[in-house]
């Protein structure tokens, strides 16, 4: 079974990376009115079924994967 | 009054992970200021003893996935938790002052500086409160002269959070005019309720002889010696 979790800064935090990719793309004349960067993560399970995965994996974000004071995630679970 | 001697000097342990890199100018002030520092590998499952902790600037495990989240997990960090909950004080300096926060033993998080530059120069903070230990050397609203250098320095917590520290007296220092790092609430320093847990992004340990531009930060690091000093003479 494979996962995917999205780590984002949470909407209305200054993010300085994002900021930087947007007045890059702004140099290369692509408009793009806000960017924001987050954080992709891939994991591989075995045998569990989606269900305990998925509550495994709101586990791993809570205590590593994100920091709730400035982020929020998005779970995506696949066979 | 006779005052009680320590049969030794208060030992304090300078933790060092793998990319840590101000543990050594961390031992050598901290052995001036009349304190022996222990160097103390991540991976030990005991802390020996000590009267003091100090988390030392760096880049521990990289400062992969955020800086100080990885650290946390070291084996060491379980005794210190316990060392800092028996009151024992503890002082993090920039990534030990991450280390701390990620960690939950200090309110708040270190995010880039808003800039996005590496910032390495001397910076003035202001002291905010001295009753507790590791600012009872300085003066209430005395600023001091000290460097920073870190690209991820912003100290964050929203609104609530840092009105409920404000009001609990947790903010310890704040940036005196050039905030470097883009900290919410200028906030270059925290400490935890009890006072004992302390973490900075400024670097004493940099700034402890006039010849390296300013001797304030010897301030902060005699105040930790203070702190161990204390907890040696009641453990006796």
């Amino acid at each position: 079974m494979r996962a995917t979790v999205l780590v984002r800064p949470k909407s209305g935090i200054l993010d300085p990376q994002g900021e930087a990719v947007r007045t890059a793309l702004d140099h290369l004349g692509f408009a793009a009115r806000d960017a924001r960067v987050g954080r992709v993560i891939d994991l591989e399970f075995s045998g569990r079924s989606e269900h305990e995965a998925r509550r495994e994996l709101e586990r791993m974000c809570e205590q590593l994967l994100a920091n709730p004071l400035i982020e929020t995630y998005e779970i995506e679970v696949r066979p | 009054m006779i005052r009680p001697m320590p049969e030794r000097r208060p030992r304090i342990a300078v933790v060092v992970f793998p990319g840590s890199n101000d543990e050594r100018d961390a031992a050598w002030a901290l052995g001036a200021l009349g304190a022996d520092a222990e160097l103390v590998w991540h991976a030990d499952e005991e802390l020996p003893e000590v009267e003091g902790v100090l988390l030392p600037g760096g880049f521990s495990y990289g400062d992969y996935l955020r800086c100080g989240a990885i650290a946390r997990f070291a084996p060491i960090m379980a005794k210190i938790r316990r060392f800092a909950e028996d009151g024992g004080p503890v002082l993090g300096i920039c990534n030990g002052f991450q280390i701390l926060c990620e960690a939950g033993f200090l309110p708040g998080v270190l995010r880039p500086n808003a800039s996005l530059a590496f910032v390495c120069r001397d910076v003035r903070i202001r002291v905010e409160r001295t009753d507790v230990r590791i600012t009872g050397r300085c003066t209430e609203g005395q600023v001091l002269t000290i460097p920073v250098k870190c690209g991820e320095g912003a100290w964050y917590a929203d609104d609530l959070l840092v009105a409920r520290l404000e009001a609990a007296g947790q903010i310890l220092f704040r940036y005196e005019g050039d905030n470097p790092t883009g900290a919410v609430g200028d906030v270059a320093g925290v400490c935890n309720a009890e006072g004992n847990v302390v973490g900075l992004m400024p670097h004493p340990e940099h700034a402890v002889d006039p010849l390296l531009g300013s001797a304030d930060g010897g301030l902060l690091l005699a105040g930790l010696v203070d702190a161990a000093l204390a907890r040696l003479l009641v453990s006796v």
